[in-house]
C-alpha cells in the first residue's frame, strides 16, 4: 500500500459520461485484479478520496487504467486531468479477486454497469475466463472484453445482445461455469447470489460503499455478514479493507 | 542553521505527552491501519475509537456523507468490546512510544463503568470518556447535553478510574461554558472538544437522506472556526487542561487551538485526506516553533486572551 504522486499518462472519454485515466504508479506489480486505488482531489474542500477500481495493469510499463463514471464534483475534477498532470494516490487497496485458486477454471466474470472494468484485469490473469455484462444502452469496455474472451451481453432496451439483465443473458446462453465472478449494483449481485446458489457454485461479489480512510480504520464502509466479521465481531466487514470482494455466502445481501 | 530546538512536551494531569498532538477518537481505530504509514511513536498520543463492555454492531449504511469542507458522519461507534480490545488492540499500541488514551463509550453509567473498571488492570495511560456522540440513541450526547449528568457521570467515572480522565465535551449545547464547568465539578483531570455537531444532508436525486441514519456528526475544517471559539469559551471557565479539535488539518491550525487555550491537540478527519496529517501536524507545529524562535509550546497555550 502506496500514498504517492500519480503522473497522468492518458485520459479520453470512452462513453457517455465514462472516462478511462492511465496514471504511472511504483506500485503496479503489486496489484491483484479486483483491488482499488484511492484519488485525492487537488481542492481541499472535498475531503474525501474516491474508490475507484483497477480496471487493468501493464506491469512492465508500470501504469494502471481506470475506469470511471462521472458522478459528482470529484469526478468531474479527475475528468480534467491530462498528460503532465499529477494527481495523490493511495493503493493498491482491499483484497481483490481470487484469480490464483481459479487460473485453469472456466470463470464467468459478470458485471452490470460500472461494475465492470475491475473484470478486465481479472480475465487477463485468468486462462479460461469469459464476460456476461450489461449495459443499460451504450456500451464501452466491449472490444477490450472481446480481445480476450467470450462476451455475452445485455442491454435494458436491446439494443445489443439479450434484453433485459446479466442474469437473462445468462439463461439465454445456457452459461454454467465452474465460478462467477461479480461486480455491480446491489440487485444484481442479489439476484446472482440466488443462481449461484442453485448452479452450486461459487461466487465472488466485489462490494461498494461510501468510503471515507480506505484502509479499514473507520468503519464507514461495513457490509452486513453471516458469520462475525474479523475486526469487530459484529457481522459487519470492511470493505475496503476486508473486501471488496467477498464469497457471496459471507455476504447478508437483504 | 540555527541549532534552535523547541520544546514541545505538554503535560496533562500529570502524564507527559512529547509533543501536543494526539488523534482524534473514531478517525484511527486503534493505530493499527495508520501504523502501517508512519512511526506512531512520532506522536504525543494515539486516541483510540470509542470502546464498549460489548461489541457494538454501529449503525446502518450509508454511514457518511461528503459537505463542504466536511463530512458527515453516523458510524454508530462500531466497535468489538473491551474484551478484544485488550487482548488485541492494547499490545499492538505497547509497541509504540506514545501515550494511549481509551475512548470509552456505552449506553448507561453502567456500561462505562464496566469499561473503565477493566482498563484499570491495564497499561493505558488515560481515558477519555465519550458523552458527546451525536449518533448513538442512549448514553453518548444524552450524557453530554445535561450539565447534571456531565457532572454525575464524570464522578462516577473518576471513583472506579485508576487513569487520568478526559470528558469529552459535546458543542451541541448552548453554552459550552457550563458543560466544561460541570466536568471539572465532577473530577474531571481534563476536557477535550468539541466532537462532532450535528448536521443533515438530502440527497435530492434519491429524495432521502444521504445517511441511514437521518443525522451525522459534521467534523472537518468546515467546523474549525466553532471549535476554536468553543476551546477558546471553555480553556476561560475552568483550570483543567482543555484539549481541542476540530477541522486541524495543518501545523497552522493546531496552533490557533493552542493560543486559544488548547494544551493539547488532536487530527480526527484529515487522515481521511492525508494518513500522515498527525505527523504533519506535529511537525508543522515544531515548525510554527522554529520560525518564530518561541523556546516552549507551552508559552504559546492561550497566549490569545
Amino acid at each position: 500500500m502506496r500514498h504517492e504522486t500519480a503522473a497522468v499518462v492518458f485520459q479520453e472519454t470512452i462513453a457517455e459520461n465514462i472516462k478511462s485515466l492511465v496514471l504511472r504508479v511504483s506500485f503496479a506489480d503489486e496489484i491483484v485484479p479486483g483491488q482499488f486505488i484511492s484519488l485525492y482531489s487537488a481542492d481541499k474542500s472535498r475531503l474525501l478520496p474516491r474508490p475507484i477500481s483497477i480496471c487493468q495493469v501493464n506491469r512492465e510499463a508500470g501504469t494502471i487504467r481506470l475506469v470511471y463514471r462521472l458522478a459528482g464534483a470529484g469526478t468531474r475534477e479527475f475528468a480534467l486531468l491530462s498528460p503532465g498532470d499529477t494527481v495523490k494516490v493511495l493503493g493498491p487497496l482491499g483484497n481483490g479477486f481470487p484469480v490464483k485458486d481459479f487460473t485453469d477454471k472456466n470463470v464467468l466474470l459478470i458485471g452490470g454497469g460500472i461494475g465492470i472494468p475491475p473484470l478486465l484485469q481479472t480475465a487477463a490473469e485468468l486462462h479460461k475466463a469469459s464476460f456476461a455484462v450489461g449495459y443499460r444502452s451504450e456500451t464501452y469496455l466491449y472490444e477490450d472484453m472481446q480481445a480476450i474472451g467470450d462476451v455475452y451481453v445485455s442491454t435494458e432496451d436491446g439494443s445489443l445482445g439479450t434484453k433485459g439483465n446479466v442474469l437473462d443473458a445468462i439463461r439465454e446462453n445456457g452459461l454454467h461455469p465452474d465460478a462467477a465472478f461479480a461486480c455491480g449494483p446491489k440487485p444484481m449481485l442479489r439476484a446472482l447470489s440466488a443462481w449461484a446458489e442453485n448452479e452450486n457454485i461459487p461466487l465472488y461479489i466485489s462490494m461498494e460503499e461510501h468510503m471515507a480512510c480506505g484502509i479499514g480504520a473507520c468503519l464507514a464502509c461495513v457490509c452486513k455478514t453471516t458469520e462475525e466479521d474479523g475486526h469487530s465481531h459484529v457481522k459487519n466487514a470492511r470493505i475496503c479493507k476486508d473486501g471488496p470482494v467477498f464469497l457471496s455466502k459471507e455476504v447478508d445481501l437483504t | 542553521m540555527s541549532a534552535f530546538t523547541p520544546k514541545t512536551e505538554v503535560k496533562i494531569a500529570g502524564v507527559t505527552l512529547k509533543n501536543p498532538v494526539m488523534t482524534a477518537s473514531g478517525t484511527f481505530g486503534s493505530g493499527m491501519e495508520y501504523g502501517e504509514f508512519f512511526d506512531l511513536s512520532k506522536l504525543g498520543a494515539v486516541v483510540t475509537k470509542g470502546v464498549a463492555d460489548k461489541p457494538w454492531p454501529g449503525n446502518p449504511t450509508p454511514r457518511i456523507a461528503e459537505t463542504p469542507s466536511g463530512m458527515l458522519n453516523a458510524i454508530g461507534l462500531q466497535n468489538p468490546g473491551i474484551d478484544v480490545f485488550i487482548s488485541r488492540d492494547l499490545p499492538y499500541l505497547a509497541q509504540y512510544d506514545t501515550k494511549v488514551i481509551v475512548n470509552v463509550c456505552g449506553h448507561s453509567e453502567e456500561e462505562y463503568l464496566n469499561v473503565v473498571r477493566r482498563l484499570a488492570e491495564t497499561d493505558a495511560d488515560m481515558l477519555e470518556i465519550n458523552i458527546s456522540c451525536p449518533n448513538v440513541k442512549e448514553g453518548g450526547i444524552a450524557f453530554g447535553t445535561d450539565p447534571k449528568a456531565v457532572e454525575r457521570i464524570t464522578r462516577a467515572v473518576k471513583r472506579e478510574a485508576r487513569q487520568p480522565v478526559i470528558m469529552k465535551l459535546s458543542p451541541n449545547v448552548t453554552d459550552i461554558r457550563v458543560m466544561a464547568r460541570a466536568a471539572e465539578a465532577g473530577g474531571a483531570d481534563a476536557v477535550s472538544l468539541i466532537n462532532t455537531l450535528t448536521g443533515m444532508k438530502i440527497d435530492i436525486e434519491r429524495r432521502t437522506f444521504a445517511i441511514a441514519n437521518r443525522t451525522g456528526g459534521l467534523s472537518g475544517p468546515a467546523i474549525r472556526p466553532v471549535a476554536v471559539r468553543m476551546v477558546y469559551e471553555a480553556s476561560h471557565a475552568v483550570s483543567i487542561p482543555v484539549i481541542g479539535m476540530g477541522g486541524i488539518m495543518s501545523g497552522e491550525d493546531a496552533v490557533e487551538f493552542l493560543m486559544a487555550g488548547a494544551r493539547a491537540v488532536s487530527v480526527g478527519t484529515a487522515h481521511f485526506q492525508d494518513p500522515l496529517a498527525s505527523l504533519r501536524v506535529a511537525e508543522g507545529i515544531r515548525a510554527f516553533l522554529e520560525r518564530k524562535q518561541i523556546e516552549d509550546v507551552n508559552d504559546i497555550v492561550g497566549i490569545v486572551s
